[in-house]
């Protein structure tokens, strides 16, 4: 660090650093804690590295046919399947609009058992909040998986199964909020003589309703996401032209259908958060 | 003080009265429409999925049967009594479950690092050129917008079955979905150590390693943590596309009606998942109470 060419940046430059040397040079504890932190991440990686067969001729391989299929993807077409892209698109946003607000609804229950401020019995709101919890650690396509066993292929099993994995997280949404409304609106509603049922219709509800709208909206964009997909394993929708194409090598169509769903989630990216932005903003206008 | 309450003249009461009554009526209004425009969709929608309630009336024991049956042992007896022949797998099954967990975590960490490196150029108050601020933001947000599992598809074509498709198809959505994260911590940060930096005559990484990253780090892994736990859930259906973990003998049991070792395998994600929960928020609950101390 000493340096002849080292310029000199204000008088009594090395007298500082002399004084404040373990200041500049920090603690010798931290500095073994970020060591410590940075060996453990970069030792697991390593290891994950090893155990999941990563090779650099395997990178290179796989690179190379990608930047083949790049290729192939242009230029994007539907070849004559145009219509029943379209209707497998439609088929999607209906999937998450349905799921998501079948979710919506019949999570609502729920997310006042779980609330701490609304149902004061502790075991029905630990079992609420268990049973939320296992429903959410199983992904969407899993509980796809379950309905088709039920309802049979096609789309139908696609909404109950976004509708399935999403009253656990609208529960726990829910509860987070409504744990987090201000208590004196309730209080007051019961202090004037009315019921329970009065204090969570007139002190709860009217606070919670723009942020649960706005969490509802959200999820029907994240929700358009995952209907894509579900037709992977014949939930229906267009995730199964796009498996199939992707097994055919037809990366012209692969390529088109990914522009669809890039475009049609863009579409539903807008509308939904100009309604978000209308719900928020109205509501906080009018209180 | 019995009359207190001031009683308006009658006039005045009526115009205020029917005000009050006509900004109802209309929030009502409002409400309706609303209410039948939704409801209007709604059956649009059923229409367009095939949605058959008598059908789903008549099937739905069937799920409740499949949550009973996947709890009952081959030999017809429920699985409690024989948790050996239960887990029956455990020891292949928790090698699998650790392969996930990997693919999970080094798809995470590779797709914070790339994410690391775009983010700066996504946002406003670092890059100024338009133009580059453009790609870099339809860049990561076409990395986000495509599901992985699409990714998985097209890379195991690629790269062959096993865990590198998977782990490559995390890191590319977690690429675009933190990205996007960490450029909103970006633009919030404190701009008076970056304009310390420049105006000594340090390089534009030179401020984000001494001016932007001790400011925006805490943020970042807390980011990363929440996403690692998010890619746990993304990783165990890997294996339904060939791209490695549990995933691929769930499909399997779910198939060929393996029902207990549906149960099994379930029942080890979602420990496996709820346990990352936990680990993950204790980390990040610690790293933002260090930040809160450090201001």
């Amino acid at each position: 660090m000493s340096a002849p060419s080292k310029p000199v940046l204000f008088p009594d430059q090395s007298g500082v650093k002399l004084r404040h040397a373990q200041l500049i040079a920090g603690s010798a504890r931290g500095r073994l804690t970020t060591a410590a932190v940075i060996a453990l991440i970069v030792g697991v990686a390593l290891f994950a590295l090893l155990r999941l067969d990563f090779s650099v001729a395997r990178l290179g391989s796989g690179l190379a046919q990608l930047g083949v299929f790049l290729g192939l993807m242009v230029p994007p077409t539907p070849g004559t399947q145009l219509m029943q892209l379209v209707k497998a698109l439609a088929e999607t946003v209906a999937i998450a609009f349905l799921g998501t607000l079948l979710a919506a609804i019949l999570a609502a229950p729920l997310g006042f058992l779980a609330a701490r401020n609304v149902m004061t019995n502790r075991i029905v709101q630990f079992v609420t909040r268990r049973f939320s919890d296992s429903i959410r650690g199983v992904d969407t396509l899993i509980w796809a998986l379950i309905w088709i066993n039920v309802v049979g292929l096609g789309p139908f099993a696609g909404v109950l199964a976004i509708m399935t994995s999403d009253i656990g997280s609208f529960s726990k949404l829910y509860s987070e909020a409504i744990e987090a409304v201000d208590r004196r609106p309730a209080e007051g509603v019961i202090s004037t003589g009315g019921s329970k049922w009065h204090a969570i219709r007139f002190g709860i509800i009217p606070q919670v309703m723009p942020v649960l709208l706005s969490q509802v909206l959200y999820y029907f964009e994240s929700n358009t996401r995952s209907a894509t997909i579900i037709g992977i394993v014949g939930a229906g929708g267009i995730g199964l032209f796009l498996a199939e194409t992707i097994r055919t090598y037809d990366w012209d169509k692969v390529a088109f259908i990914i522009l669809m769903i890039l475009a049609t989630v863009a579409a539903i990216d807008h509308v939904s958060s100009r309604l978000r932005l209308s719900i928020v903003g109205q509501r906080a206008g009018s209180l | 003080m019995a009359s207190a309450i001031v009683r308006l003249p009658d006039a005045q009461l009526h115009q205020l009265s029917a005000g009050y009554r006509a900004e109802l009526a209309a929030r009502r209004r409002t409400t309706l429409i609303g209410a039948a425009v939704l409801a209007g969709c709604a059956i649009l929608a059923g229409w367009v999925a095939e949605v058959d309630a008598a059908k789903f009336a008549a099937n739905v024991h069937r799920f409740a049967d499949y949550i009973g049956r996947i709890f009952i042992l081959d030999n017809g007896r429920h699985v409690l009594t024989d948790v050996g022949e239960w887990f029956w797998g455990l020891g292949r099954w928790t090698r699998q479950l650790v392969d996930t967990l990997l693919i999970a975590y080094l798809g995470t960490l590779l797709g914070a690092i790339c994410a690391f490196f775009l983010c700066f150029a996504a946002a406003v108050n670092l890059t100024a050129n338009p133009a580059k601020r453009f790609f870099a933001r339809r860049f990561l947000e076409f990395c986000r917008t495509v599901p992985e599992i699409v990714f998985a598809l097209i890379f195991v074509v690629a790269f062959g079955l096993g865990p590198v498709p998977g782990v490559l198809a995390i890191l590319i959505h977690t690429a675009g979905a933190l990205g996007k994260l960490f450029a909103e911590v970006v633009e919030n940060i404190d701009m008076k150590p970056v304009e310390g930096v420049i105006a000594s005559g340090g390089t534009r990484w030179q401020a984000i390693r001494y001016a932007v990253v001790p400011q925006v780090l805490p943020n970042f892994a807390s980011y990363a943590l929440l996403r690692f736990e998010i890619n746990v859930r993304g990783a165990s259906v890997m294996g339904f596309v060939g791209a490695g973990g549990i995933g691929q003998d769930l499909i399997e049991a779910i198939r060929k009606f393996y029902y207990s070792d549906v149960s099994a395998i379930l029942l080890l994600i979602i420990a496996a998942v709820m346990v990352i929960d936990m680990v993950t928020e204790r980390i990040r609950h610690g790293l933002l109470t260090r930040e809160q101390g450090r201001t």
